[in-house]
Protein backbone atom coordinates (compact mmCIF):
# COMPACT_ATOMS: atom_id res chain seq x y z
CA UNK A 1 0.00 0.00 0.00
CA UNK A 2 0.89 3.29 -1.09
CA UNK A 3 2.00 6.00 1.97
CA UNK A 4 0.32 9.18 0.41
CA UNK A 5 -2.67 8.38 -2.15
CA UNK A 6 -3.90 11.66 -3.95
CA UNK A 7 -7.23 10.45 -5.58
CA UNK A 8 -8.66 12.73 -8.35
CA UNK A 9 -8.40 15.99 -6.11
CA UNK A 10 -9.78 19.03 -7.61
CA UNK A 11 -10.34 22.56 -6.46
CA UNK A 12 -11.22 25.67 -8.13
CA UNK A 13 -11.32 29.24 -7.42
CA UNK A 14 -14.25 31.52 -9.54
CA UNK A 15 -13.67 30.16 -12.91
CA UNK A 16 -10.18 29.19 -12.28
CA UNK A 17 -9.75 25.49 -12.20
CA UNK A 18 -6.45 25.47 -10.00
CA UNK A 19 -6.57 21.77 -9.24
CA UNK A 20 -8.19 19.21 -11.78
CA UNK A 21 -8.96 15.80 -10.66
CA UNK A 22 -4.65 15.17 -9.53
CA UNK A 23 -4.13 12.00 -8.96
CA UNK A 24 -0.89 10.26 -7.13
CA UNK A 25 0.67 8.02 -4.93
CA UNK A 26 3.99 8.82 -2.73
CA UNK A 27 5.40 5.16 -1.30
CA UNK A 28 6.64 5.60 2.07
CA UNK A 29 10.18 7.18 2.75
CA UNK A 30 10.43 8.39 -0.31
CA UNK A 31 10.98 11.96 -1.93
CA UNK A 32 8.90 12.96 -4.55
CA UNK A 33 9.19 16.40 -6.15
CA UNK A 34 5.89 18.31 -7.95
CA UNK A 35 7.22 20.59 -10.56
CA UNK A 36 5.46 22.83 -13.01
CA UNK A 37 5.40 26.74 -14.28
CA UNK A 38 4.06 29.29 -11.87
CA UNK A 39 0.32 29.18 -11.69
CA UNK A 40 0.48 25.57 -12.32
CA UNK A 41 -1.31 24.52 -8.92
CA UNK A 42 1.36 23.73 -7.15
CA UNK A 43 0.93 25.43 -3.74
CA UNK A 44 -2.58 25.05 -4.17
CA UNK A 45 -2.14 21.23 -4.36
CA UNK A 46 -0.33 21.53 -0.96
CA UNK A 47 -3.36 23.55 0.79
CA UNK A 48 -5.52 20.52 -0.30
CA UNK A 49 -3.54 17.79 1.14
CA UNK A 50 -2.76 20.04 4.31
CA UNK A 51 -6.20 20.87 4.94
CA UNK A 52 -5.65 24.89 4.76
CA UNK A 53 -8.23 24.22 1.63
CA UNK A 54 -10.93 22.29 1.39
CA UNK A 55 -11.29 20.16 -1.44
CA UNK A 56 -14.25 20.48 -3.80
CA UNK A 57 -13.51 17.17 -4.98
CA UNK A 58 -11.22 13.95 -4.36
CA UNK A 59 -9.47 12.14 -2.08
CA UNK A 60 -6.50 11.84 0.44
CA UNK A 61 -5.09 8.91 2.16
CA UNK A 62 -2.61 8.38 4.88
CA UNK A 63 -1.78 4.55 5.18
CA UNK A 64 -5.14 4.01 3.70
CA UNK A 65 -7.15 6.02 6.33
CA UNK A 66 -8.82 9.37 4.72
CA UNK A 67 -7.80 12.53 5.81
CA UNK A 68 -9.85 15.01 3.21
CA UNK A 69 -11.84 17.07 4.96
CA UNK A 70 -10.40 17.35 8.42
CA UNK A 71 -9.60 20.38 9.83
CA UNK A 72 -5.83 21.61 9.66
CA UNK A 73 -5.02 21.08 13.03
CA UNK A 74 -6.00 17.15 12.77
CA UNK A 75 -4.49 16.41 9.14
CA UNK A 76 -1.21 17.77 11.58
CA UNK A 77 -2.17 15.33 14.16
CA UNK A 78 -1.81 12.37 11.63
CA UNK A 79 1.72 13.45 10.97
CA UNK A 80 2.04 15.87 8.48
CA UNK A 81 3.60 19.16 8.69
CA UNK A 82 4.69 21.60 5.75
CA UNK A 83 6.32 24.85 5.34
CA UNK A 84 6.07 27.72 3.66
CA UNK A 85 6.97 29.49 -0.03
CA UNK A 86 6.42 32.79 2.32
CA UNK A 87 8.06 31.45 5.44
CA UNK A 88 5.53 31.98 8.14
CA UNK A 89 7.47 31.58 11.67
CA UNK A 90 5.93 33.13 15.05
CA UNK A 91 7.25 36.56 15.48
CA UNK A 92 8.03 37.98 18.64
CA UNK A 93 9.43 34.37 19.96
CA UNK A 94 12.49 32.70 20.21
CA UNK A 95 14.14 30.35 17.70
CA UNK A 96 13.59 27.35 20.25
CA UNK A 97 10.11 28.71 20.98
CA UNK A 98 9.37 28.10 17.18
CA UNK A 99 10.05 24.75 17.40
CA UNK A 100 8.56 23.69 20.74
CA UNK A 101 5.66 25.07 19.22
CA UNK A 102 6.04 22.35 16.96
CA UNK A 103 6.40 20.05 20.15
CA UNK A 104 2.62 20.58 21.33
CA UNK A 105 1.23 18.09 19.50
CA UNK A 106 3.33 15.54 21.15
CA UNK A 107 2.61 16.59 24.56
CA UNK A 108 -0.43 15.52 26.53
CA UNK A 109 0.13 17.96 29.94
CA UNK A 110 -3.61 20.21 29.89
CA UNK A 111 -3.82 23.74 30.81
CA UNK A 112 -4.24 22.93 34.83
CA UNK A 113 -1.12 20.33 35.27
CA UNK A 114 0.62 23.87 33.14
CA UNK A 115 -0.49 25.93 35.59
CA UNK A 116 0.08 24.16 38.50
CA UNK A 117 3.58 23.03 37.64
CA UNK A 118 3.34 19.20 38.25
CA UNK A 119 6.40 17.40 38.15
CA UNK A 120 4.95 15.34 35.05
CA UNK A 121 4.36 18.66 33.14
CA UNK A 122 8.23 19.75 34.07
CA UNK A 123 9.62 16.46 33.14
CA UNK A 124 7.43 17.17 29.76
CA UNK A 125 8.79 20.66 29.41
CA UNK A 126 12.05 19.51 29.77
CA UNK A 127 11.95 16.42 26.82
CA UNK A 128 9.78 19.19 24.69
CA UNK A 129 13.00 21.67 25.24
CA UNK A 130 15.40 19.17 24.91
CA UNK A 131 13.65 17.40 22.09
CA UNK A 132 13.44 20.84 20.13
CA UNK A 133 17.38 21.62 20.88
CA UNK A 134 18.44 18.42 19.41
CA UNK A 135 16.51 19.01 16.25
CA UNK A 136 18.37 22.61 15.61
CA UNK A 137 21.80 21.13 16.93
CA UNK A 138 20.59 18.35 13.92
CA UNK A 139 20.32 21.39 11.20
CA UNK A 140 23.12 22.92 12.50
CA UNK A 141 21.42 26.00 14.31
CA UNK A 142 21.54 25.34 17.84
CA UNK A 143 23.98 27.95 18.61
CA UNK A 144 21.12 30.18 17.58
CA UNK A 145 18.41 29.21 19.68
CA UNK A 146 17.77 31.97 22.14
CA UNK A 147 17.73 34.63 18.59
CA UNK A 148 14.47 36.30 18.10
CA UNK A 149 13.45 34.04 15.03
CA UNK A 150 12.35 36.67 12.55
CA UNK A 151 15.52 38.98 13.02
CA UNK A 152 17.07 36.15 11.15
CA UNK A 153 18.24 36.00 7.56
CA UNK A 154 16.05 35.00 5.45
CA UNK A 155 18.00 31.45 4.67
CA UNK A 156 18.41 30.56 8.59
CA UNK A 157 14.14 31.81 8.60
CA UNK A 158 14.05 28.47 6.62
CA UNK A 159 15.62 26.13 8.58
CA UNK A 160 14.30 27.24 10.98
CA UNK A 161 10.47 26.31 9.62
CA UNK A 162 12.04 23.32 8.57
CA UNK A 163 13.17 22.22 12.77
CA UNK A 164 9.60 23.57 13.33
CA UNK A 165 8.15 21.42 10.77
CA UNK A 166 9.83 17.98 12.15
CA UNK A 167 9.56 18.62 15.85
CA UNK A 168 5.95 17.89 15.14
CA UNK A 169 7.19 14.21 14.37
CA UNK A 170 5.89 14.04 11.25
CA UNK A 171 5.75 10.83 8.45
CA UNK A 172 5.42 13.05 5.62
CA UNK A 173 6.94 16.52 5.23
CA UNK A 174 5.32 18.83 2.44
CA UNK A 175 7.94 21.32 1.26
CA UNK A 176 6.71 24.25 -0.41
CA UNK A 177 10.07 25.88 -2.40
CA UNK A 178 13.04 25.06 -0.08
CA UNK A 179 15.53 26.83 -2.18
CA UNK A 180 13.51 30.04 -3.04
CA UNK A 181 15.53 32.87 -2.65
CA UNK A 182 18.54 30.99 -1.29
CA UNK A 183 21.96 31.50 -2.68
CA UNK A 184 23.65 28.23 -4.21
CA UNK A 185 25.79 27.17 -0.69
CA UNK A 186 22.11 27.54 0.95
CA UNK A 187 20.67 25.67 -1.82
CA UNK A 188 23.18 23.05 -0.94
CA UNK A 189 22.74 23.26 2.58
CA UNK A 190 18.65 22.85 2.18
CA UNK A 191 19.51 19.47 -0.25
CA UNK A 192 21.69 17.74 2.48
CA UNK A 193 18.99 18.50 5.14
CA UNK A 194 15.91 16.93 2.70
CA UNK A 195 18.63 13.89 2.50
CA UNK A 196 18.61 14.01 6.45
CA UNK A 197 15.14 13.92 6.99
CA UNK A 198 14.59 10.99 4.78
CA UNK A 199 17.04 9.61 6.51
CA UNK A 200 14.91 10.04 9.97
CA UNK A 201 12.24 7.74 7.51
CA UNK A 202 10.12 10.19 7.27
CA UNK A 203 8.30 10.91 3.41
CA UNK A 204 9.17 13.77 1.44
CA UNK A 205 6.84 15.95 -0.92
CA UNK A 206 8.66 18.33 -2.61
CA UNK A 207 7.61 21.57 -4.60
CA UNK A 208 10.96 23.10 -6.33
CA UNK A 209 11.96 25.66 -8.98
CA UNK A 210 15.32 24.51 -8.60
CA UNK A 211 15.76 21.58 -11.46
CA UNK A 212 19.54 20.87 -10.61
CA UNK A 213 17.94 20.53 -6.23
CA UNK A 214 15.04 18.22 -8.13
CA UNK A 215 17.05 15.95 -9.95
CA UNK A 216 19.40 15.07 -7.75
CA UNK A 217 17.32 14.32 -4.40
CA UNK A 218 13.91 13.44 -6.21
CA UNK A 219 13.24 9.77 -6.72
CA UNK A 220 10.02 10.75 -8.19
CA UNK A 221 8.49 13.96 -10.14
CA UNK A 222 5.11 14.59 -10.69
CA UNK A 223 4.65 17.20 -13.13
CA UNK A 224 2.09 19.90 -13.31
CA UNK A 225 0.47 22.62 -15.91
CA UNK A 226 -2.48 24.42 -15.77
CA UNK A 227 -4.09 22.47 -12.65
CA UNK A 228 -3.51 19.13 -14.13
CA UNK A 229 -0.77 16.39 -13.95
CA UNK A 230 1.10 16.21 -17.33
CA UNK A 231 3.43 13.38 -16.51
CA UNK A 232 4.81 11.50 -13.79
CA UNK A 233 8.18 9.10 -13.33
CA UNK A 234 11.85 9.22 -12.53
CA UNK A 235 13.93 11.89 -13.05
CA UNK A 236 15.67 11.03 -16.13
CA UNK A 237 12.34 10.04 -17.89
CA UNK A 238 11.02 13.27 -17.30
CA UNK A 239 13.99 14.85 -18.68
CA UNK A 240 13.55 13.44 -21.95
CA UNK A 241 9.26 13.88 -21.90
CA UNK A 242 8.26 15.68 -24.73
CA UNK A 243 5.64 17.17 -22.90
CA UNK A 244 7.37 18.66 -20.03
CA UNK A 245 9.61 19.87 -22.18
CA UNK A 246 6.78 21.88 -24.35
CA UNK A 247 5.53 23.02 -20.77
CA UNK A 248 8.50 24.88 -20.00
CA UNK A 249 10.08 25.99 -23.07
CA UNK A 250 6.86 26.75 -25.36
CA UNK A 251 5.94 25.39 -28.83
CA UNK A 252 8.48 25.32 -31.01
CA UNK A 253 10.54 22.46 -32.85
CA UNK A 254 12.87 22.53 -29.71
CA UNK B 1 1.26 70.47 47.47
CA UNK B 2 2.50 68.76 50.80
CA UNK B 3 3.98 65.66 50.04
CA UNK B 4 1.63 63.25 52.49
CA UNK B 5 -1.11 64.84 49.58
CA UNK B 6 1.22 64.39 46.85
CA UNK B 7 1.86 60.93 48.20
CA UNK B 8 -2.13 59.99 48.63
CA UNK B 9 -3.07 61.26 45.27
CA UNK B 10 -0.14 59.00 43.97
CA UNK B 11 -1.85 56.10 45.65
CA UNK B 12 -5.01 56.98 44.20
CA UNK B 13 -3.52 57.05 40.86
CA UNK B 14 -1.95 53.89 41.05
CA UNK B 15 -4.84 51.96 41.98
CA UNK B 16 -7.30 53.33 39.92
CA UNK B 17 -4.14 52.62 37.04
CA UNK B 18 -3.78 48.82 37.92
CA UNK B 19 -7.51 48.42 37.23
CA UNK B 20 -7.63 50.19 34.05
CA UNK B 21 -4.65 47.76 33.66
CA UNK B 22 -6.24 44.99 33.98
CA UNK B 23 -9.26 45.32 31.77
CA UNK B 24 -6.43 46.32 29.41
CA UNK B 25 -4.82 42.76 29.59
CA UNK B 26 -7.99 41.74 29.24
CA UNK B 27 -8.76 43.76 25.48
CA UNK B 28 -5.04 42.20 24.95
CA UNK B 29 -6.02 38.89 25.33
CA UNK B 30 -8.79 38.49 23.45
CA UNK B 31 -7.07 40.87 20.56
CA UNK B 32 -4.06 38.46 20.38
CA UNK B 33 -5.67 35.30 19.60
CA UNK B 34 -8.24 37.31 17.05
CA UNK B 35 -7.78 40.28 16.12
CA UNK B 36 -10.91 41.80 17.51
CA UNK B 37 -11.57 43.91 20.32
CA UNK B 38 -14.14 42.57 22.77
CA UNK B 39 -16.29 45.48 23.91
CA UNK B 40 -18.12 43.50 26.64
CA UNK B 41 -14.74 43.36 28.65
CA UNK B 42 -15.92 45.98 30.93
CA UNK B 43 -18.95 43.70 31.40
CA UNK B 44 -17.15 40.73 32.84
CA UNK B 45 -16.05 43.07 35.80
CA UNK B 46 -19.44 43.90 36.71
CA UNK B 47 -21.05 40.37 35.85
CA UNK B 48 -17.97 39.24 38.42
CA UNK B 49 -18.71 41.74 40.87
CA UNK B 50 -22.97 41.26 40.87
CA UNK B 51 -22.36 37.42 40.87
CA UNK B 52 -20.10 37.76 43.81
CA UNK B 53 -22.18 40.21 45.71
CA UNK B 54 -25.48 37.92 45.32
CA UNK B 55 -23.51 34.84 46.13
CA UNK B 56 -21.92 36.89 49.38
CA UNK B 57 -25.77 36.59 50.61
CA UNK B 58 -25.43 32.95 51.64
CA UNK B 59 -21.81 31.51 51.27
CA UNK B 60 -17.87 33.18 53.04
CA UNK B 61 -16.69 35.74 50.34
CA UNK B 62 -13.51 34.16 49.37
CA UNK B 63 -15.92 31.02 47.96
CA UNK B 64 -18.47 34.01 46.19
CA UNK B 65 -15.72 35.54 44.64
CA UNK B 66 -14.07 32.08 43.32
CA UNK B 67 -17.54 31.59 42.68
CA UNK B 68 -17.98 34.35 40.58
CA UNK B 69 -14.91 33.97 38.70
CA UNK B 70 -15.96 30.73 37.76
CA UNK B 71 -19.13 31.83 36.43
CA UNK B 72 -18.01 34.38 34.49
CA UNK B 73 -15.42 32.48 33.10
CA UNK B 74 -18.55 30.33 31.80
CA UNK B 75 -20.40 32.81 30.62
CA UNK B 76 -17.39 33.96 28.32
CA UNK B 77 -16.94 30.70 27.01
CA UNK B 78 -20.39 30.62 25.98
CA UNK B 79 -19.88 33.52 24.47
CA UNK B 80 -17.60 32.53 21.80
CA UNK B 81 -19.72 29.40 21.34
CA UNK B 82 -22.46 31.09 20.70
CA UNK B 83 -21.84 34.08 18.99
CA UNK B 84 -18.01 33.95 17.70
CA UNK B 85 -17.24 30.08 16.66
CA UNK B 86 -20.03 30.01 14.57
CA UNK B 87 -19.19 33.02 12.47
CA UNK B 88 -18.44 30.63 9.24
CA UNK B 89 -15.68 33.20 7.68
CA UNK B 90 -15.92 36.40 10.18
CA UNK B 91 -14.23 39.47 9.59
CA UNK B 92 -12.84 41.32 12.29
CA UNK B 93 -15.55 43.85 11.92
CA UNK B 94 -18.45 41.91 12.45
CA UNK B 95 -17.46 40.30 15.66
CA UNK B 96 -16.18 43.31 17.09
CA UNK B 97 -20.20 44.46 16.37
CA UNK B 98 -20.82 41.32 18.29
CA UNK B 99 -19.44 42.36 21.12
CA UNK B 100 -20.84 46.01 21.11
CA UNK B 101 -24.36 44.11 20.88
CA UNK B 102 -23.55 41.63 23.67
CA UNK B 103 -21.91 44.30 25.83
CA UNK B 104 -25.54 46.33 25.73
CA UNK B 105 -27.26 42.77 25.82
CA UNK B 106 -25.14 41.69 29.26
CA UNK B 107 -26.28 45.00 30.91
CA UNK B 108 -29.96 44.75 29.99
CA UNK B 109 -29.91 41.64 31.57
CA UNK B 110 -28.18 42.46 34.40
CA UNK B 111 -30.68 45.24 35.07
CA UNK B 112 -33.47 42.59 35.03
CA UNK B 113 -31.84 40.45 37.31
CA UNK B 114 -30.49 42.61 40.30
CA UNK B 115 -31.81 46.09 39.20
CA UNK B 116 -30.53 49.28 39.11
CA UNK B 117 -29.59 49.30 42.85
CA UNK B 118 -25.97 50.28 43.77
CA UNK B 119 -23.97 47.41 45.81
CA UNK B 120 -20.71 46.57 46.90
CA UNK B 121 -18.77 43.63 48.85
CA UNK B 122 -17.87 44.35 51.88
CA UNK B 123 -14.19 45.34 52.21
CA UNK B 124 -11.86 42.42 52.63
CA UNK B 125 -9.84 43.34 55.80
CA UNK B 126 -11.22 46.00 58.45
CA UNK B 127 -13.76 48.17 57.13
CA UNK B 128 -14.81 51.71 54.95
CA UNK B 129 -12.94 53.92 57.61
CA UNK B 130 -9.75 51.46 58.49
CA UNK B 131 -6.79 52.85 57.08
CA UNK B 132 -3.08 52.57 57.19
CA UNK B 133 -1.05 54.82 57.78
CA UNK B 134 2.00 55.22 54.91
CA UNK B 135 4.92 57.74 55.13
CA UNK B 136 1.48 60.44 56.32
CA UNK B 137 -0.34 59.60 53.46
CA UNK B 138 -3.82 57.11 54.57
CA UNK B 139 -5.51 54.55 52.65
CA UNK B 140 -7.59 51.82 52.64
CA UNK B 141 -6.80 47.86 53.00
CA UNK B 142 -8.22 47.90 49.81
CA UNK B 143 -6.16 49.42 47.94
CA UNK B 144 -3.67 47.36 49.45
CA UNK B 145 -5.60 44.49 47.59
CA UNK B 146 -6.15 45.53 44.79
CA UNK B 147 -2.80 46.82 44.06
CA UNK B 148 -1.64 42.72 45.25
CA UNK B 149 -4.19 41.19 43.34
CA UNK B 150 -3.26 43.47 39.96
CA UNK B 151 0.17 42.40 40.75
CA UNK B 152 -0.65 38.68 41.21
CA UNK B 153 -2.68 38.44 37.91
CA UNK B 154 0.18 39.82 36.04
CA UNK B 155 2.62 37.81 37.56
CA UNK B 156 -0.05 34.61 36.65
CA UNK B 157 -0.43 35.96 33.03
CA UNK B 158 3.84 36.71 32.14
CA UNK B 159 4.22 32.86 33.70
CA UNK B 160 1.47 31.57 31.81
CA UNK B 161 2.31 32.88 28.37
CA UNK B 162 5.77 32.02 28.89
CA UNK B 163 6.11 28.54 30.15
CA UNK B 164 2.86 26.79 29.56
CA UNK B 165 2.01 24.99 26.47
CA UNK B 166 -0.81 26.37 26.31
CA UNK B 167 0.45 30.08 26.50
CA UNK B 168 2.50 29.46 23.86
CA UNK B 169 -0.08 28.10 21.58
CA UNK B 170 -1.94 31.27 22.35
CA UNK B 171 1.12 33.54 21.35
CA UNK B 172 1.53 31.25 18.05
CA UNK B 173 -1.98 32.20 17.00
CA UNK B 174 -1.97 35.99 17.45
CA UNK B 175 1.72 35.83 15.87
CA UNK B 176 1.12 33.48 12.61
CA UNK B 177 -2.76 31.70 12.57
CA UNK B 178 -1.79 29.82 9.37
CA UNK B 179 1.27 28.39 10.97
CA UNK B 180 -0.19 27.57 13.97
CA UNK B 181 -2.80 25.17 12.48
CA UNK B 182 -0.28 23.33 10.55
CA UNK B 183 1.45 22.89 13.82
CA UNK B 184 -1.69 20.91 15.20
CA UNK B 185 -3.28 24.01 17.64
CA UNK B 186 -7.01 23.87 17.68
CA UNK B 187 -6.89 27.98 17.31
CA UNK B 188 -10.61 28.13 17.98
CA UNK B 189 -10.15 26.20 21.13
CA UNK B 190 -7.89 28.78 21.84
CA UNK B 191 -9.69 31.17 21.04
CA UNK B 192 -12.23 30.33 23.44
CA UNK B 193 -9.56 30.05 26.11
CA UNK B 194 -8.92 33.29 25.56
CA UNK B 195 -12.22 34.49 26.36
CA UNK B 196 -12.57 32.38 29.28
CA UNK B 197 -9.75 33.77 30.68
CA UNK B 198 -10.13 37.48 30.12
CA UNK B 199 -13.74 36.97 31.59
CA UNK B 200 -11.85 34.97 34.79
CA UNK B 201 -9.79 38.11 35.67
CA UNK B 202 -12.52 40.77 34.40
CA UNK B 203 -14.54 39.33 37.28
CA UNK B 204 -11.98 38.94 39.61
CA UNK B 205 -11.05 42.66 39.52
CA UNK B 206 -14.37 43.35 38.89
CA UNK B 207 -14.32 42.03 42.51
CA UNK B 208 -11.45 43.46 44.53
CA UNK B 209 -12.61 47.08 43.11
CA UNK B 210 -16.25 46.25 44.32
CA UNK B 211 -16.01 47.72 47.69
CA UNK B 212 -14.33 50.73 46.39
CA UNK B 213 -15.78 51.68 43.12
CA UNK B 214 -19.28 50.43 44.12
CA UNK B 215 -21.01 47.56 41.08
CA UNK B 216 -24.17 48.60 39.59
CA UNK B 217 -25.27 47.47 36.38
CA UNK B 218 -23.90 49.67 33.93
CA UNK B 219 -20.48 50.53 35.55
CA UNK B 220 -18.74 48.50 32.91
CA UNK B 221 -19.33 50.80 30.24
CA UNK B 222 -16.37 53.26 31.76
CA UNK B 223 -14.08 51.01 33.23
CA UNK B 224 -14.41 49.73 29.17
CA UNK B 225 -13.92 52.94 28.01
CA UNK B 226 -10.63 53.50 30.16
CA UNK B 227 -9.25 50.09 30.10
CA UNK B 228 -9.48 50.65 25.83
CA UNK B 229 -7.69 53.80 26.29
CA UNK B 230 -4.87 51.88 28.27
CA UNK B 231 -4.81 49.41 25.48
CA UNK B 232 -4.50 52.08 23.18
CA UNK B 233 -1.74 54.17 25.28
CA UNK B 234 0.35 50.63 26.04
CA UNK B 235 0.35 49.45 22.58
CA UNK B 236 -2.74 46.66 21.59
CA UNK B 237 -1.70 43.48 22.49
CA UNK B 238 1.22 44.51 24.86
CA UNK B 239 0.46 43.86 28.57
CA UNK B 240 3.59 45.22 29.49
CA UNK B 241 2.89 48.46 27.80
CA UNK B 242 -0.60 47.92 29.52
CA UNK B 243 0.97 48.21 32.83
CA UNK B 244 2.54 51.11 32.29
CA UNK B 245 -0.14 52.79 30.39
CA UNK B 246 -2.45 52.09 33.02
CA UNK B 247 -0.04 53.39 35.94
CA UNK B 248 0.05 56.23 33.94
CA UNK B 249 -3.44 57.10 32.90
CA UNK B 250 -4.31 56.65 36.62
CA UNK B 251 -1.69 58.98 38.16
CA UNK B 252 -2.71 61.97 35.11
CA UNK B 253 -6.37 61.73 36.34
CA UNK B 254 -5.81 61.71 40.04
CA UNK B 255 -3.19 64.56 39.66
CA UNK B 256 -5.76 66.58 37.42
CA UNK B 257 -7.97 66.36 40.49
CA UNK B 258 -6.01 69.04 42.01
CA UNK B 259 -6.08 71.07 39.39
CA UNK B 260 -9.32 70.62 37.42
CA UNK B 261 -13.01 69.86 39.13
CA UNK B 262 -13.50 66.15 39.58
CA UNK B 263 -15.95 66.31 36.53
CA UNK B 264 -13.44 66.90 33.92
CA UNK B 265 -11.71 63.47 35.15
CA UNK B 266 -13.38 61.38 32.53
CA UNK B 267 -12.10 63.66 29.70
CA UNK B 268 -8.73 63.61 30.62
CA UNK B 269 -8.79 59.81 29.18
CA UNK B 270 -10.89 60.69 26.54
CA UNK B 271 -8.61 63.82 25.71
CA UNK B 272 -5.41 60.98 25.94
CA UNK B 273 -7.06 58.42 23.76
CA UNK B 274 -7.40 61.38 20.71
CA UNK B 275 -3.83 62.26 21.44
CA UNK B 276 -2.64 59.01 21.20
CA UNK B 277 -4.75 57.89 17.74
CA UNK B 278 -3.40 61.44 15.97
CA UNK B 279 0.25 61.18 17.51
CA UNK B 280 1.40 57.45 18.15
CA UNK B 281 -1.15 55.48 16.94
CA UNK B 282 0.79 52.18 17.37
CA UNK B 283 0.98 53.27 21.44
CA UNK B 284 3.84 53.43 24.00
CA UNK B 285 5.57 50.13 23.20
CA UNK B 286 3.64 49.10 20.14
CA UNK B 287 5.51 48.01 17.66
CA UNK B 288 4.96 50.31 14.22
CA UNK B 289 3.82 47.16 12.01
CA UNK B 290 1.65 46.24 14.70
CA UNK B 291 -0.41 49.40 14.80
CA UNK B 292 -2.31 48.26 11.10
CA UNK B 293 -4.53 46.65 13.78
CA UNK B 294 -4.11 43.22 12.03
CA UNK B 295 -7.07 43.20 9.73
CA UNK B 296 -8.89 47.03 10.59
Amino acid sequence: MNFLEVKGLSRSFGGLRAVQEVSFSVEKNAIKAIIGPNGAGKTTLFNLISGALPPASGQVFISGSPIHGLPPHRIARRGISRTFQNIKLFSRMSVLENVMIGRHIRSRAGFLAAMLRLPRTKAEEREIRETSMDILSLLGIGDLADQEATSLPFGKQRVVEFARALATEPDLILLDEPAAGLNIHETAHISEMIMKIRRRGITVLVIEHDMSLVMNISDEIVVLSSGKKIAEGAPAAIQKNGEVIRVYLGEGDA
Amino acid sequence: MPFEQLLQYIFSGITSGSIYAIVAIGFNIIYNTTGIINFAQGEFLMLGGMTAISLHSFMPLPLAILAAVIITSAVGALIDFIFIRRLKSPSVLNMVIVTIGLSIMIREIALHVWDEKVRSLPYFTGSEVTSINIMGAYISPQVLWVLGVSGVIVAFLGVFFRFTLTGRSMRACASNITAARLCGINTKNMVTISFMLSAAIGALAGCVISPITQTQYDCGTSLAIKGFTVAILGGLGNSTGAVIGGIIIGLLEAMSISIMPLAYKDAISIAILLIILFARPSGLLGKREAAGLKEF
